[in-house]
């Protein structure tokens, strides 16, 4: 079997392991609707309080948060992928069995992500972003270039997200345990995303910190190629970027953890 | 299903000897996770941050406008240290309980069912997580902020409020809890939606009811009694009006809205219970 159609293999595997489970995800769309009506109910007050906050008016900000709502399980921004069971392996020692395979275990991960990405963008994106925009004024661009641009930036925006959370995995090989840097990376993740609020809103450094980091690669920038507020390709050329250094990071930690396991297990 | 043992049915030994199983489960897991002291503050102090961050949201918020819905920040944080104080006593005292549905999944539910113990203080004690405290701890310092930075003319009703909303209020969402989990029972593998009413619901009320349209408020007041755990006792003491057109009494109402909760929760657990059937496996 070729590298490409392995690969491929798994990311359907990891696609049909997420759509067995049914009821959780009809569960979790629930959830996101909810959270999305509390969410949609205080940015009204916010913008009505101060009309163009961060650049948007009240039909963007509101787009704003169903989008957020429907990218939240697609970038896994509260973690939930490969990687609680990448830290359990690497626990347990079953990850020496993971890197004896002919595949690479990095590229494994990812093929595995894109599979869970993928369904989660189909069964828990489309529906609160249509009960959005059904419900409420929502931005959204008629034009089907923009929402292909917002597709790159969406794709771009999972490289990133798996390349921090696979640098989280490869952490229990040092730590032993994953919660603490599991913990960080939940932090970061909602807080940095612009999950909670948009990153356009925080004031001054503490704004240009967060827009800087690769978390804005995730919520933040895909959200605004959609709403047209940034350039695609200095936004794509932006989370590329980190992509590759937290990737290229991710493999040279990979082989350090490697030749860890060889000390440990001889 | 007929409990154990069958000569001590009355309700008052029933909730005696639940609170004894789950007092004697929930030290155990104390125990355990005293074991490792400096893990378990690590893990107080993630606790604290992670539910501080909807605060820092808040603030974030804040520092854009001088008023949201209305209300002042002093007053936004009132609401929020009273929602995250309540449901933070029934997350410590029932947040295991989302953990059911994978119970029934992998059958390991059926061994708490031969234990002469009530089931539900089995689960609900199961794992039973101090680090909690750290929640609990996060809203009580910004009530604490929210009660000295606020200009409230206090009377002895009004300060006897702050203890019973936090109680009753823990009481209701404690009730959410019991009732989310027995619906774990029919649909196993969706403790989310549970989610939705759980941390749903306390992050609704960190924010001031006119903020929400009518309807919504509407919902949470009476199908869904989530106002009475801090909206309507807190804006009484907030000396605000309440933006459904309610008699002023309904501020001292939570009490018998928690208890009216208990009851329906308990009898959705026992249907839940006793819908269950084993996976066999």
């Amino acid at each position: 079997m070729g590298a490409g159609r392995l690969y491929a293999a798994v990311a359907r595997r990891g696609f049909r392991r997420y759509a067995t489970y049914r009821s959780a995800t009809a569960a979790g769309v629930f959830t996101n609707t909810v959270f999305g009506l509390i969410l949609a109910y205080t940015f009204i007050a916010l913008w009505d309080a101060k009309p163009h906050l961060g650049g948007y008016d009240q039909a963007q900000a509101l787009t704003y948060v169903w989008l957020g709502q429907a990218l939240l399980a697609v970038m896994a921004v509260m973690g939930g992928g490969f990687e609680e069971e990448l830290i359990e392996r690497i626990r347990t020692g079953d990850i020496a069995i993971d890197l004896y395979r002919p595949a690479d275990l990095q590229l494994w991960s990812l093929a595995q992500d894109a599979g869970r990405a993928l369904f989660h963008l189909l069964g828990r994106g489309v529906v609160p972003l249509a009960f959005g925009a059904v419900f409420f004024d929502l931005a959204l661009p008629a034009d089907p270039l923009t929402w292909i641009a917002f597709i790159v930036a969406v794709v771009l925006g999972v490289l990133v997200s798996f390349s921090i959370r696979y640098l989280v995995a490869l952490s229990a090989f040092w730590l032993l345990d994953g919660a603490g840097m599991t913990q960080l990376a939940l932090i970061a993740g909602i807080f940095c995303s612009g999950m909670m609020l948009p990153l356009n809103v925080f004031p001054g450094a503490l704004g240009e910190v967060v827009r800087a980091l690769p978390w804005s690669s995730l919520v933040q920038a895909p959200v605004d190629v959609l709403l047209g507020t940034a350039d695609p390709l200095p936004t794509y050329a932006f989370q590329a970027a980190w992509a590759l250094g937290l990737l290229a990071l991710g493999r040279l930690l990979q082989s350090a953890a490697t030749r860890r396991v060889v000390v440990q297990g001889g | 299903m007929a409990s154990w043992p069958p000569e001590r049915q009355g309700p008052y030994a029933r909730v005696r000897d639940g609170l004894r199983a789950y007092r004697m489960i929930a030290a155990m897991w104390i125990r355990s996770t005293m074991a490792y002291r400096a893990s378990f503050a690590l893990a107080v102090t993630g606790n604290l941050v992670v539910s501080g961050l909807d605060f820092v949201a808040i603030l974030l918020m804040f520092s854009q406008v001088d008023r949201l819905g209305g209300y002042s920040l002093p007053e936004v944080a009132f609401l929020y240290g009273s929602s995250a104080a309540a449901f933070g006593l029934a997350q410590l005292a029932f947040g295991s309980l989302d953990r059911l549905g994978s119970r029934v999944r992998d059958g390991t539910l059926d061994t708490l069912l031969v234990r002469p113990v009530p089931v539900l203080a089995q689960v609900a004690a199961d794992r039973f997580a101090l680090r909690r405290l750290g929640r609990i701890t996060q809203g009580l310092l910004i009530l604490g902020y929210a009660t000295a930075a606020l200009d409230i003319s206090w009377t002895p009703l009004k300060m006897l409020m702050l203890p019973l909303m936090l109680l009753s209020g823990g009481v209701i969402f404690s009730a959410v809890f019991v009732a989310g989990a027995a619906f774990q029972f029919v649909a196993q593998d969706a403790s989310e939606v549970q989610n939705s009413f759980t941390y749903g619901g306390s992050t609704l009320l960190q924010y001031p009811p006119t903020v929400f349209a009518k309807d919504l408020v509407r919902g949470v007041t009476f199908v869904l009694p989530l106002a009475f755990v801090n909206w309507l006792p807190a804006l009484y003491v907030l000396g605000r009006p309440y933006p459904l057109d309610l008699p002023t009494w309904v501020a001292f109402a939570p009490p018998l809205v928690a208890a009216g909760c208990c009851a329906l929760a308990g009898i959705a657990w026992r249907a839940g219970l006793r819908s269950y059937r084993s996976t066999g496996s």
